[in-house]
């Protein structure tokens, strides 16, 4: 079974809870997949068993020596990468798609492309299991992919361990690294604090999951920073007939125990903020 | 003076920044734009209470197959490098996965025959609101269920530049929509928090704004929650850090009821009118 963590708003507590869930189930097989900003294996500290480079997309580039600056790329590049500066044809890497449409659109031959080859996919056995997790090298392109390889790996050391469940790690939004690391898992659950950015965002992002046929779960973490908005989001949940796993309270503890490589379950096991999640745990997998 | 307000983690406060800088600013009488680029979450707009002025739709094109006209030679699917098309000839089957379509328009530049042409689809729209005294908010919003927030953040930064003071309030990650928004700026305001996990990602913006050869400097948030690694770190690498919030539940309370922290807050206001300073004086 593949249980995605999310949350719509960055920050709201899914790598520590997805981390806490993964020491509660004590063989799981656990999916960095936030490859923008990968944090996971930093307090579980995987061993390294595979390393895979990733082609994150291609980049244009102009030979020089070739191009006479007649223009034809620039007419149909639609990213808005090529411009004309003292009269020389120029490639901003930044804006550049990878289409390829300007290397075959060049009378003289003068593009080439260059693959972006510096993000990494890694798996290993961790203290909990089995962790597979994407790095994409800042800057470099197509995270939706690399979030479907990770969980292709994912699934394939699952089946050849025999581990039942797979957690994953999400990234924040609902962009297509997002789309990608929902589409076909079996149970989601959204991570969410009572801020109004953060219900805003819980909103948009109830709206993208509903479009999959998958079971949701919500659990309000922080939940007495803001009482009222706290209810506000169990109301809701109610009204549209959404479950709520649980509802963790502000915890300085949860920073602490990230400080010192571990879990909550791991720092602070005897902990009103453990016992709830091992509550949520067993309200998600049942 | 465009300043993005940015960071590799989410929720370590950009969007708090970012609108009580502009509020300051709007207040002491400069003319600002406040752009929401975070176009997959905005959130900016919360904490204002501006009249909507215009709205325009952001698009992107799409083949639209005839089979009619198509002779099944392949030459799409060669083409189009994301594979977006795929093709049985001997079956006469063609299938545009436009989930994986960026809109290039290569297969159409490659159809021979005349089988492809082209319509739009919308991905989000751009809104605009007017604000105290010439100052403005534009928001950048992605429809739920499109996957790419860029030509959305293009275009919402594109409707921001007509003022002199320009906020950009930055998406979370280090990929393309992060890129994209500051590669526009003059200036970063990267934010973190003490923890590992702002840590890690801090070091990952900051390899990407010095590749880009940007001016930055950085804020830390929520000070006192967790460890002086960050300290230790900026330290050794010599960077500013231009302003520091200490973890406060009052301000974690203010700003999650959707109101500005400067407007409760005298201490806090003075720390971002000198933040403030930085970025008129720089």
């Amino acid at each position: 079974m593949e249980i995605a963590i999310i949350s719509g708003k960055g920050g709201t507590g899914k790598s520590s809870i997805t981390a806490a869930l993964a020491s509660i189930a004590e063989s799981v097989v656990l999916a960095d997949c936030d490859v923008d900003a990968a944090n996971m294996h930093l307090i579980m500290n995987p061993s390294v068993e595979e390393e895979t480079t990733y082609i994150a997309g291609e980049k244009a580039v102009i030979d020089y020596s070739k191009c006479n600056s007649c223009r034809i790329c620039m007419e149909y590049c639609r990213f808005e990468a090529i411009s004309l500066s003292e009269n020389k044809v120029s490639i901003d890497s930044v804006n550049c798609d990878g289409c390829r449409l300007c290397e075959r659109v060049c009378p003289l031959a003068a593009i080439s492309m260059e693959k972006n080859d510096k993000s990494r996919m890694y798996s290993g056995t961790f203290r909990f299991g089995k962790m597979v997790f994407g790095i994409l090298y800042p800057g470099e392109e197509n995270s939706g992919k690399l979030v479907a390889i990770v969980r292709r790996k994912a699934k394939e050391i699952a089946s050849l361990n025999k581990i039942d469940h797979i957690l994953i790690d999400s990234p924040p939004g609902i962009g297509c690294s997002l789309i990608s690391s929902i589409t076909g898992v079996d149970k989601v659950v959204i991570v969410t604090e009572p801020s109004m950015s953060a219900f805003s965002d819980l909103v948009r992002t109830v709206e993208l999951v509903s479009k999959f046929n998958t079971e949701l779960s919500i659990v309000i973490n922080k939940s007495d920073l803001c009482q009222q908005i706290t209810n506000e989001i169990i109301a809701y949940c109610k009204q549209n007939n959404f479950k709520i796993s649980g509802t963790i309270q502000f915890d300085p503890e949860v920073v602490y125990a990230m400080v010192n490589c571990m879990t909550i379950n791991e720092w602070r096991p005897d902990s009103e903020t453990s016992n709830i999640l091992k509550q949520i745990y067993n309200s998600i997998i049942n | 003076m465009i300043v993005a307000v940015a960071s590799g983690k989410g929720g370590t406060g950009k969007t708090l920044i970012a609108t009580n800088l502009f509020a300051l600013l709007t207040k002491e009488a400069h003319k600002v734009n406040l752009a929401d680029c975070d176009a997959e979450e905005p959130n900016s707009l919360l904490f204002f209470k501006p009249t909507k002025e215009s709205v325009s739709e952001v698009k992107q094109m799409m083949p639209i197959f005839n089979s009619k006209e198509c002779t099944y030679c392949g030459k799409c699917e060669e083409y189009c490098n994301y594979n977006a098309i795929f093709l049985l000839p001997e079956k006469r089957i063609f299938r545009l996965i436009e989930d994986l379509c960026h809109g290039c328009g290569a297969c159409t530049y490659a159809c021979e025959f005349g089988a492809l042409k082209e319509s739009d689809i919308s991905l989000g729209v751009v809104s605009t609101y007017r604000f105290n005294a010439g100052s403005k908010i534009i928001e950048g919003r992605l429809r739920v269920g499109a996957l790419t927030p860029v030509p959305v953040i293009k275009e919402t930064i594109k409707a921001s530049l007509d003022s002199e003071i320009v906020i950009l309030d930055a998406p979370p990650g280090t990929s393309c929509p992060f890129i994209h928004t500051i590669s526009k700026a003059d200036y970063v305001l990267l934010v973190t928090e003490p923890t590992p996990f702002g840590l890690n990602d801090l070091k990952l913006s900051i390899q990407i704004v010095r590749q880009m050869g940007k001016p930055f400097s950085v804020i830390i948030n929520r000070a006192g929650l967790g460890s002086d690694d960050v300290y230790k770190y900026l330290r050794k690498e010599k960077i500013k850090i231009s302003m520091e919030l200490q973890f406060d539940k009052e301000i974690a309370m203010i700003y999650s009821s959707g109101k500005l922290v400067i407007e409760s807050r005298a201490d806090i206001y003075q720390k971002f009118s000198k933040l403030s300073e930085l970025i008129i004086h720089n």
